[in-house]
């Protein structure tokens, strides 16, 4: 049975606002309604359609009022912030996210017409350690639980959700662990990261990344809210890609840092404003992280249409290059026919 | 029970080494009837077609009269703008097949062929295609046995297997060693990997002695160190694939270990600190290995399929197994040291 009135935190960003468009474009769905502290660009307020936008703080007890008089049958909680330099500093980024989702979660026990809660989550909550296995499932547990950043605040959310679920019974929970995004549109860590003309690496080490495409993650989100998936699903996109081979495929230029001085560039392209990279998500360049989705594919029943590779090439894509792979083509076809003395005109390919 | 899995040891014999001189080894041929229980299936006929195209350095010293030297020019500016754009394939756990056949494996084929002079025996007893777990002895200050394993693999295999091997977690810590181990296909020796690895029918390796085999002192060279906890006979067992003992002479005598400097390798971090009769007298000298000479040999293998999956859940039965697998590693040490002789023979 699809949702009557779906309520979707987090419309400012460009996924929670993408989600409230494609909400408000089914006819079978009667009221779509936004929440954020921020405004939606104008742009973003321009697709959204008819959707309702609430300008609230999702902390705020106003939310209990909205869900309970709007009879609320489906919330979409995508209110969760990665990086504090969006949310003012740390502290705050901790408040909006932990104890705003406790808030969120608190009006929706009292919620009766509540049906069904979507939360995105995200696969940081396996942590990033030289002990991880290749793949993480839904069942394994962080081998190196996260103590810091967003990833500390998507555990403890994902804890508080638990709560929640063995409160409200009744109500359906879906939690989608997302892997890191990628697209022409999106704006996400990787995305800024791969946008730096150098891009900054830890020596001695090549992560495997595992991304997925925004719009099969709106797809997922969609699909999430509509039917009826119950439980935790890992949701990425199929393969990986090396961290150094992904800067080489946007045409970047890859810069090794030796591990004691990653902490402090970062801090520098923090402060300098060109970059704003959590310890946790240093860390992640290290080590990666890779997660199963055959859950997705089995049970949830999707398969992303984009594999990792895929959705990294569409980024490229929409992004001109530092290092035209097209000009590395061209010098290696002249250094072939100088070295060779013409007796070979074309490069091979495997 | 020891001495029941002694009989098959004969049967080292009849496979000749595949592609090396058998100099020296004449006694042990004299035995004829060697039971092959694994029918001698095409493997001996099948030409060492490779499934890859010959590629410059790999096929190199192999086959000089294959591809010219513009061929070879064109192969490597190929290689490097590969490279350079990214654009090369990698599994899950970041095997990277183009550098490894490209770079790795051809850096480890003069070690293997010039300096250690490695035989192998039994290459018959892995199969051609599907998952085997391969369970060998641990030696030599540095884990060079487990790259030569790989290597001997993937140039005497005549289907040209790759042997992903699982490794200690110290491994992928430490930069660089960490991120050649993953793109030259090994991963964490933990069970998710392992199975994972057998039931998508990968060849897996794995040294259950760990630290405590790698890092012994000399004197105890080829006594075998406890098996661990058994994990890889349940991982084994839940997939239902074979269990391929395989046995290493050589490896002891690289780096003859014999001092530890304890309480220096705990502040470090590390799970030993050698010292061998070159190292640190000679400084970096002393990181070149002995040349001793290296026998490698696959066993029968041990069939787990019929147990069915429930009995990974039995203790008893997977203590024995591994017992089994043990006693016969060590006895075939045994007898390739016998048929080895000297150590630099």
């Amino acid at each position: 049975m699809p949702p009557k009135v779906v309520l979707v935190t987090g419309v400012s960003r460009y996924l929670g606002g993408q989600l409230a468009a494609v909400l408000a474009a089914d006819p079978a769905i009667d009221r779509v309604i936004g929440l954020d502290s921020v405004p939606p660009s104008r742009e973003m307020l321009a697709a959204l359609g008819r959707t309702e936008f609430v300008r609230a703080d999702i902390r705020n007890p106003l939310i209990a009022k909205v869900i309970s008089s709007a009879e609320v049958d489906t919330v979409v909680h995508m209110n969760i912030g990665t990086a504090p330099g969006g949310a003012g500093g740390r502290a705050s980024m901790k408040e909006l996210n932990v104890l705003g989702t406790m808030q969120l979660l608190a009006a929706c026990q009292k919620a009766e017409t509540l049906r069904r809660l979507v939360v995105k989550s995200t696969t940081t909550v396996y942590g990033s350690s030289s002990r991880d296995p290749a793949l993480f499932t839904e069942d394994m547990d962080a081998r190196a639980v996260p103590s810091s950043g967003y990833a500390k605040d998507s555990v403890e959310i994902e804890g508080y959700v638990r709560g929640f679920a063995r409160r409200r019974p009744d109500v359906s929970l879906a939690v989608l662990r997302f892997t890191n995004f990628i697209g022409r549109h999106i704006d996400s860590m990787l995305t800024r990261y791969f946008s730096m003309p150098l891009v900054p690496t830890v020596l001695g080490f090549d992560a495997r990344v595992q991304m997925l495409h925004e719009q099969d993650a709106l797809e997922v989100l969609r699909l999430a809210t509509v039917e009826n998936y119950t439980g935790t699903v890992n949701v990425g996109g199929e393969g990986v890609l090396l961290l150094s081979q992904a800067i080489r495929r946007a045409g970047r230029i890859p810069v090794s840092v030796p591990v004691p001085l990653v902490g402090p560039l970062g801090g520098l392209l923090r402060q300098t404003g060109v970059a704003d990279f959590s310890p946790e998500q240093l860390r992640f360049l290290n080590f990666g992280r890779v997660v199963d989705i055959s859950r997705l594919i089995d049970d949830f029943g999707y398969r992303p249409r984009l594999n990792t590779a895929e959705a990294f090439a569409d980024f490229c894509a929409g992004h001109r290059p530092v290092i035209d792979p097209a000009r590395i083509r061209a010098l290696e076809r002249r250094l072939l026919r100088v070295a060779t003395l013409n007796r070979i005109q074309e490069p091979v390919d495997a | 029970m020891p001495e029941a899995r002694v009989i098959p040891m004969p049967g080292v014999g009849d496979e000749p080494p595949r592609s090396r001189r058998a100099g020296s080894r004449v006694p042990a041929k004299a035995t004829e009837p060697a039971v092959p229980t694994v029918p001698p299936t095409p493997t001996p006929t099948l030409p060492p077609t490779r499934t890859l195209p010959p590629l410059p350095a790999d096929s190199g010293e192999a086959a000089p009269g294959g591809a010219g030297w513009e061929e070879r020019v064109a192969q490597g500016l190929a290689f490097l703008r590969r490279r350079l754009t990214g654009d090369f394939e990698v599994d899950e756990f970041g095997y990277d097949e183009d550098f490894t056949d490209q770079v790795y494996l051809p850096a480890l084929r003069p070690l293997y062929k010039s300096w250690f002079r490695i035989e192998t025996f039994g290459m018959h007893n892995i199969p051609d295609s599907g998952g085997a777990l391969v369970v060998a002895n641990h030696s030599g200050t540095v884990p060079m046995d487990g790259l030569m394993t790989s290597l001997a693999v993937h140039d005497d295999h005549p289907a040209h297997r790759r042997l992903r091997l699982l490794g200690a977690d110290l491994v992928f810590k430490l930069p660089l060693v960490g991120s050649v181990a993953r793109k030259t296909g090994n991963t964490l020796a933990c069970n998710a990997d392992a199975e994972r690895l057998l039931h998508s029918g990968e060849l897996v390796g794995v040294y259950p002695e760990g630290f405590k085999g790698v890092g012994k002192p000399f004197a105890d060279r080829y006594k075998l160190q406890r098996f661990g906890r058994g994990g890889f006979v349940s991982a084994a067992i839940r997939t239902g694939v074979p269990i391929i003992p395989c046995s290493i002479v050589g490896a002891e005598e690289i780096y003859p270990m014999i001092g530890n400097l304890k309480s220096l390798a705990r502040i470090l971090g590390i799970p030993y600190l050698p010292i061998t009769p070159t190292f640190p007298l000679l400084g970096p000298l002393g990181l070149i290995p002995l040349p001793s000479k290296w026998l490698i040999e696959f066993g029968e293998p041990i069939p787990t399929a019929h147990l069915g999956t429930s009995a990974a859940e039995d203790p008893m039965l997977v203590f024995n197994l591994t017992d089994q697998v043990r006693e016969t590693i060590q006895q075939s040490l045994y007898s390739l040291l016998m048929q080895r002789g000297s150590v630099f023979s």
